[in-house]
């Protein structure tokens, strides 16, 4: 093969998952089936977001990819490749030129504005898979806004740990209807799930979903009464550019096991850096 | 075979339908807001808008149902050759085209299951004028409030009534376009309220 | 000073150089070509075609000798080669009635109209390695005689004619399509054969072994398996009638099974299905038994909770393309993640201590 079309899916593809995109859209947080491609790369590392980006790139476009928050991770540098190859698409890191942005795991520190599009990876769409593996019964319990299950595995965490035991892919209940799981992004990310100005598309894959939040829409954390939802980071400052609201990678710096902390979205260190902020681990 | 059948498609298919698909996006994202929308060239009775819509998001995958003065040689025609959609009724429909007026009553369309609520019709209306007045939207994708020109209010409250299950809307006007998502709460403009309070 | 790991890209770069010399091995050996592997790896070739869902020796050949032999990556590579492929049309259903059997045999009769044809077998090889190949692997012609031509009847239909057997009625019904469509419960049986004669070969044979030992136990004779070509034809709605576009061989297996009926049907034979791309009996086989254990509920029969009989656990886990790339995502950077469970569990131990230490005074 010589030729691929503008980002790389034939057009009737791009049909199916722009239907896709726009039924999530209107009904936000519910998991749209759709007839998932194989992709040149494998099941697993993005090839739900990569198909939601290819739906959605114009060549007037400027993309954006991270991988826990940095650009230069192989995966996010692989699919920044493919799409300056298929699409032929300027690209950027810096998070505020972006107008697409494609993620794993990370929401960048930086509020996104409207006009930007926000693509999630997502691996397991549903938010109920681990209480109930089978996708007939999950699909019947967001029929029936049957979530008690759910409610009852997070009580079951603060009766034997005296806390929610989940730290990432924390479900959220959006417009007070679906509950929707946030793919794999911190709980510290989760507050800037609702009411965010850009447009935020989630594509899986393996998992044949797509699910969207459009601008404004309200998302709420699961918690109780008694033990209201935490968004938590390391409680340190970043060992490079200092800020303190950002989040955090710990990295193991020496054979003795010291440590050093820096942020995870590098665009953002980097940006504060330039501009004269300065950590304690900074030369 | 009519010379206009053949041409008014995107110039480059790809690229075209891409821009296209961002201002559908756009619009459905947030309601309320008008998009442009260029690059097809259908006969009328379809609008540039309305045609652009359809190149973008039918093809044999989506039936369509043509209502009222839709229902023409001439758009069936153009969108067999460019979309190869097949021609259904409201009750069958994935797209239904049309006038406000032509495409009620809203009740036979596919407002989708339980299960599946995305397996419902999307109404394109083609409106005679598209602004920013007479009715008040807020919900998702909506920061504040919103307002629109819509044809009317209870049609849209009552379909918001059914969500997540219910219809959502495109509306088209020349060039440009809007959308109302099932999960808009619409309600009548408060200055056009007073206004009809004022006439009563 | 710390500096963060950068030049992705380079290392990227430089992992595909490396990978495409492996790849070619010592140089001072003769590169293999496309043609030696579709003519002397051909069951390899068989593989990738059937479980890559296209067919295409070459291709699949190509796709072998890009993947360093590893099968799994070939059939990944023609799938998303597939995936990019126009679709002009659907071909008429295949007629294995009419197949040119290069092998043809029966478990459950000794004789029959046809007679039993062995054909290219390992079956009853002594497998004891051929050190004659490792020189010299020339082969003295086999004996050959003319083709059986024109209709070969199916076994099961010996047994239709008595009514032992169940019926196979005539459908129309056009089946789903599990690359367009996504892949929807409960799967009804066509959708569910489309999922088995993609899915994974070992994951297939295993389910369909279990099935053996107990765990949905089906009693199943190999009714018949045949090996041939049939002719592909497709409908031109310009000419009004279907021509012949191509030929393939497949796998044909149907299996004969025990079944001592339920409210509704009398005791009789049932059946299990399997149909293959290529020359790939072990799979066909396999597939035939875990069809016939899927069918458990339109039979009435128990399901007695075996992995053969749930539909979602088979069909979901069944493509060694989505599981072997899930599996391997978690070679990915999860760093954040594990950033953030980090925390937590030093919270809860820190807590847990805390709890300790003011027991301990207490
Ligand atoms: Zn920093």
């Amino acid at each position: 093969m010589t030729e691929y079309n503008f980002a790389y899916l034939d057009e009737q593809t791009k049909r199916m998952i722009r239907r896709a995109i726009l039924k999530g859209l209107a009904i936000p947080g519910y998991q749209v089936p759709f007839a998932s491609r194989e992709m040149p790369m494998p099941y697993g590392w993005g090839t739900g977001g990569v198909q939601v980006s290819a739906a959605v790139l114009t060549p007037k476009d400027t993309f954006k990819v991270i991988d826990q928050g940095a650009d230069d991770t192989t995966n996010a540098v692989s699919i920044r490749t493919f799409f300056q190859r298929t699409a032929g698409v300027a690209t950027t890191t810096a998070t505020s030129d972006a107008t697409v942005i494609q993620t794993r795991h990370r929401i960048p520190e930086e509020p996104l504005h409207e006009g930007q599009i926000l693509v999630y990876q997502v691996p397991i769409p549903e938010p109920l898979r681990f209480l109930e593996p089978r996708e007939s019964e999950t699909r019947k319990m967001h029929s029936l806004e049957e979530y008690g299950l759910m409610h009852v595995k997070l009580y079951e965490d603060i009766s034997r740990h005296g806390h929610i035991a989940t730290s990432y892919a924390y479900p959220v209940k959006v417009e007070g209807r679906y509950v929707m799981d946030p793919s794999p992004i911190p709980k510290f990310d989760n507050p800037k799930l609702g009411d965010m100005a850009a447009i935020q598309l989630f594509g899986a894959g393996r998992e044949q979903r797509i699910y969207a939040l459009p601008p404004y829409t309200q998302v709420v954390s699961l918690d109780f009464e008694d033990h209201p939802f935490e968004a938590s980071k390391a409680d340190h400052p970043c060992g490079m550019c200092g800020a303190t609201d950002s989040y955090l990678d710990e990295l193991i710096i020496d054979d003795l096991g010291g440590r050093m902390f820096v942020c995870s979205d590098s665009d953002y260190c980097e940006a504060r850096q330039a501009t004269g902020h300065k950590g304690k681990d900074a030369a | 075979m009519q010379a206009n059948t053949l041409s008014g498609g995107f110039a480059d298919p790809a690229v075209g339908s891409a821009h296209a698909f961002r201002s559908v996006m756009e619009a459905m994202a947030r309601p309320g807001t008008i998009q442009d929308i260029e690059g097809a060239a259908p006969p009328a009775p379809l609008s540039p808008a309305m045609g652009a819509v359809l190149l973008t998001l039918c093809d044999t995958e989506t039936p369509i149902y043509l209502a009222g003065d839709m229902d023409c040689d001439a758009a069936r025609a153009w969108l067999a050759f460019h979309t190869g959609a097949p021609f259904v009724g409201p009750a069958h429909c994935m797209f239904a085209v049309g006038k406000w007026d032509a495409l009620a009553p809203l009740a036979v369309y596919p407002i989708g299951t339980s299960e599946y609520p995305d397996r419902s019709a999307t109404l394109i209306v083609e409106c005679s004028e598209l602004a920013a007045s007479s009715a008040t939207l807020t919900g998702p994708g909506i920061k504040d409030q919103a307002t629109l020109s819509l044809p009317e209010v209870e049609a849209f409250q009552a379909n918001r009534t059914l969500f997540p299950l219910g219809l959502d809307f495109i509306f088209t006007c020349g060039e440009r376009l809007a959308a109302l998502p099932r999960s808009t709460e619409v309600s009548r403009s408060s200055s056009e309220a007073i206004a009809q309070v004022g006439a009563s | 000073m710390y500096v963060a790991v950068k030049g992705g890209e380079r290392a990227i770069e430089n992992a595909h150089a490396w990978l495409a010399e492996e790849r070619r091995g010592n140089t001072d050996i003769a590169e293999l070509s496309i043609a030696q592997i579709r003519e002397q790896l051909s069951l390899a070739v068989n593989r990738v075609m059937a479980e890559g869902s296209l067919y295409d020796p070459d291709l699949a050949a190509l796709a072998i000798k890009q993947a360093r032999g590893d099968l799994i990556e070939a059939i990944f590579l023609i799938r998303a080669y597939r995936t990019t492929l126009p679709r002009f049309g659907a071909s008429e259903p295949v007629d294995t009635g009419i197949m040119a059997c290069d092998r043809r045999i029966s478990a459950t009769f000794k004789d029959l109209p046809g007679g039993q044809v062995l054909g290219p077998t390992f079956d009853y090889t002594h497998r004891l390695l051929d050190f004659k190949l490792a020189a010299d692997g020339e082969v003295p012609k086999a004996p050959s005689r003319d083709a059986e031509t024109g209709n070969v009847p199916h076994v099961t239909e010996f047994l239709n004619r008595e009514g032992l057997i169940e019926e196979a009625p005539h459908d129309d019904t056009p089946p789903p399509d599990l690359t367009r469509e996504p892949l929807e419960m409960p799967a009804d049986r066509a959708l569910r054969l489309q999922a088995l004669t993609r899915a994974d070969e070992g994951f297939t044979l295993g389910l369909a072994y279990s099935t053996q030992r107990g765990y949905g136990r089906n009693h199943a004779f190999v009714g018949e398996l045949r090996i041939g070509s049939v002719p592909v034809e497709m409908d031109i709605p310009e000419l009004g009638f279907a021509v012949e576009i191509g030929e393939v061989i497949l796998t044909e297996c149907e299996t004969v099974n025990q079944f001592t009926g339920s409210k509704t049907e009398p005791p009789q034979f049932t059946r299990g299905y399997g149909l293959v791309f290529g020359q790939t009996e072990r799979k066909a086989i396999s597939m035939a038994l875990v069809d016939r254990a899927l069918r458990w509920e339109e039979l009435g029969e128990d399901n007695v909770g075996a992995p053969a009989q749930d539909a979602e656990f088979v069909l979901y886990h069944a493509d060694n393309i989505q599981a072997t790339g899930f599996l391997e995502h978690i070679k990915l950077p999860h760093y954040v993640d594990f950033q953030s469970e980090l925390e937590l569990v030093r919270k809860l131990r820190r807590e847990a201590g805390a709890q300790q230490v003011q027991e301990a005074a207490e």
